[in-house]
């Protein structure tokens, strides 16, 4: 089934926040819907926001590659973002994302063996003042965890399954 | 300080409930300047009472609007919520605590410059505050505060949330832009400035969240009372966002001319195991690395005060680094996040950050070679004032501070 047979009215009402003649600009929010089914972002999704929106699949897809909570290929279910940049690194996140690597047994960038995590190390998340933090994006979004220690992570991430 | 003006969910619980924020004279402000006074009266106002953008630029919020070119219409308001700065976490806050407050500075200015559509951009990672302002706009709707011919004039205003999916560049103005239009969120040149030419090519305002916070309270208590808070250089309050070695971290909402000392140990409650300070940096990761000494620490705080000091209050997100840290890794982790974030689009900025986030690499690998050290220095020098927008500029900022007040470090 396409995009506009399954979501059709989300996508008017993600039309509807923008002039006609600038439909452009619901780019993100179509290709928010289209991760929404798998955690990633299809060839074929991006063909059809291209037809939805008069441009080139490229121009789609260079926008997927440009935003780094687009996705263009298949990974863990569970995507775990550990903020590691400086005000959370002064609090401890460096150790944080290494003890949390080893008990997942992962490492940065890499999914477990049966597709339900994929461990990222990410810029700052907005969250300085609650570090260790990290969020999980999932095809539902993106939900935050913050003040967190190892355990307190590895019981959080063992309730998503 | 007892009495908030922006952070006021921490006095009033439930004031992110339509009808608490309106016991408490919400919607009120938009009342009157709706119904009592013509967008000029407004933007005079907000000039008067010297607020400035608390995104970072401090530029002064009234005369941003009165720049708007009368010639060129629709206009358009768009809300600055991209907040990516590391350190910066206040606008959410404001978002998640307060939303009507924020709601109503954003139809307020949309009212002054004469817009009818207002955008609010976030960045992606608050797609739950999205969701969560959407509700609030839709109970303004249902109470006649947007829509159709408010308040019974010809005014009519629809505000709409646009998220973004994590790049710190769009919270640059027109990158910011960029993005709104459905394209790479990469800076455009200016001049011409949103002003002049901005979403879709019309004249646009955009403003910072909390800035756009300040200004209910403005209007309904005039320009004067706002003045008398703050410092005459920056009137009015800030929310610091103190993150690091300090004992407790989070946002302090407080007035200019607070000076670092109070904020760390005062509201902050002292650094992490009561070591000593060795540098400060007041604007995120953006900031140039100010050495942590007695007159530092003591000046009152304000744009103009950080100057002399070789230094910029920028959004007042104030990372503590004590004397435990070496500053070669904080050099590291800045870089490492700028050459992330760099947009690709020019040169010495896609190419100098690649490059320094190369030797600060080498040289905490291999020892620090004086010529290395050097060699990082003058990349960064060549960076400077070559960008097309600030992202170059910033990722020098704690390269060439930290190597030239903590040489130290690289020895």
């Amino acid at each position: 089934m396409t995009l506009a047979e399954k979501y059709s009215q989300e996508i008017q009402a993600i039309f509807a926040k923008y002039p006609p003649e600038h439909k452009r600009s619901a780019i993100m929010p179509l290709l928010y819907l289209a991760q929404r089914e798998e955690g990633y972002i299809s060839r074929q999704a991006m063909e059809e926001i291209a037809e939805l929106l008069e441009i080139s699949v490229t121009e789609v897809a260079g926008v997927v590659g440009f935003y780094t909570l687009y996705h263009d290929r298949k990974e863990g279910k569970y995507r775990v973002q550990v903020c590691t940049d400086l005000p959370c690194a002064l609090r401890g996140a460096d150790e944080f994302l290494k003890e949390l690597s080893q008990a997942l047994g992962i490492q940065p960038g890499e999914t477990d063996a049966e597709g339900r995590f994929t461990l990222e190390e990410v810029m700052c998340i907005g969250a300085c003042h609650r570090a260790p933090v990290f969020q999980v994006q999932s095809a539902e979004g993106v939900m935050y965890y913050e003040n967190m220690t190892v355990e307190g992570a590895l019981e959080a991430l063992k309730k998503l399954e | 300080m007892t009495q908030y003006l922006l952070l006021r969910h921490r006095e009033i619980p439930e004031i992110s409930r339509l009808e608490v924020y309106r016991q408490h004279g919400g919607f009120e402000a938009f009342r009157k300047a709706v119904t009592e006074m013509t967008p000029d009266q407004v933007t005079e106002v907000v000039k008067a009472s010297g607020l400035r953008g608390r995104g970072g630029a401090g530029f002064p919020t009234g005369l941003k609007w009165s720049f708007m070119d009368r010639k060129s219409w629709p206009h358009y308001v768009v809300a600055n919520a991209d907040e990516s700065e590391p350190g910066t976490f206040k606008d959410r806050e404001i978002m998640e605590g307060n939303p009507f407050q924020f709601l109503e500075g954003v139809a307020i200015a949309s009212y002054a410059v004469g817009a009818q559509r207002a955008y609010i951009y976030l960045r992606g990672e608050y797609q739950h505050i999205a969701r969560w302002l959407d509700e609030k706009i839709a109970e303004m709707e249902t109470a006649g505060l947007l829509g159709e011919r408010l308040f019974g004039t010809d005014y009519s205003l629809r505000i709409y949330t646009h998220l973004g999916a994590g790049a710190y560049i769009c919270g640059e103005e027109t990158a910011l832009l960029e993005s709104l239009e459905g394209k790479r969120g990469q800076p455009r040149v200016r001049p011409p400035f949103p002003p002049s030419v901005g979403l879709y090519g019309k004249p646009t305002v955009v403003n910072n969240v909390e800035t756009l916070t300040n200004v209910p309270l403005i209007i309904q208590n005039g320009a004067e009372w706002y003045r008398s808070m703050g410092t005459s250089d920056a009137p009015g309050v800030k929310i610091f966002s103190l993150s690091g070695r300090v004992k407790r971290p989070g946002n302090y909402e407080l007035p200019f001319g607070v000076t670092f000392r109070q904020l760390i140990y005062e509201y902050g409650g002292g650094v992490l195991d009561d070591r000593p300070i060795k540098a400060i940096m007041p604007a995120g990761a953006s900031s140039s690395l100010l050495r942590a000494d007695d007159r530092l620490l003591d000046t009152p705080l304000d744009y103009a005060a950080l100057r002399p000091l070789g230094g910029d209050l920028g959004s007042a997100s104030v990372i503590v680094i004590d004397d435990t840290v070496s500053i070669d890794w904080v050099i590291q982790k800045t870089l490492r996040f700028f050459k992330h974030e760099s947009c690709g689009k020019c040169t010495p900025c896609r190419e100098g950050t690649y490059w320094m986030k190369h030797l600060i690499d080498h040289i905490r690998a291999n020892g620090k070679e004086e010529k290395q050290v050097q060699l990082l220095l003058d990349v960064a020098r060549q960076i400077q004032g070559k960008c097309l927008c600030a992202l170059g500029e910033f990722s020098t900022m704690a390269v060439v501070s930290g190597i030239e007040r903590f040489g130290e470090d690289f020895r």
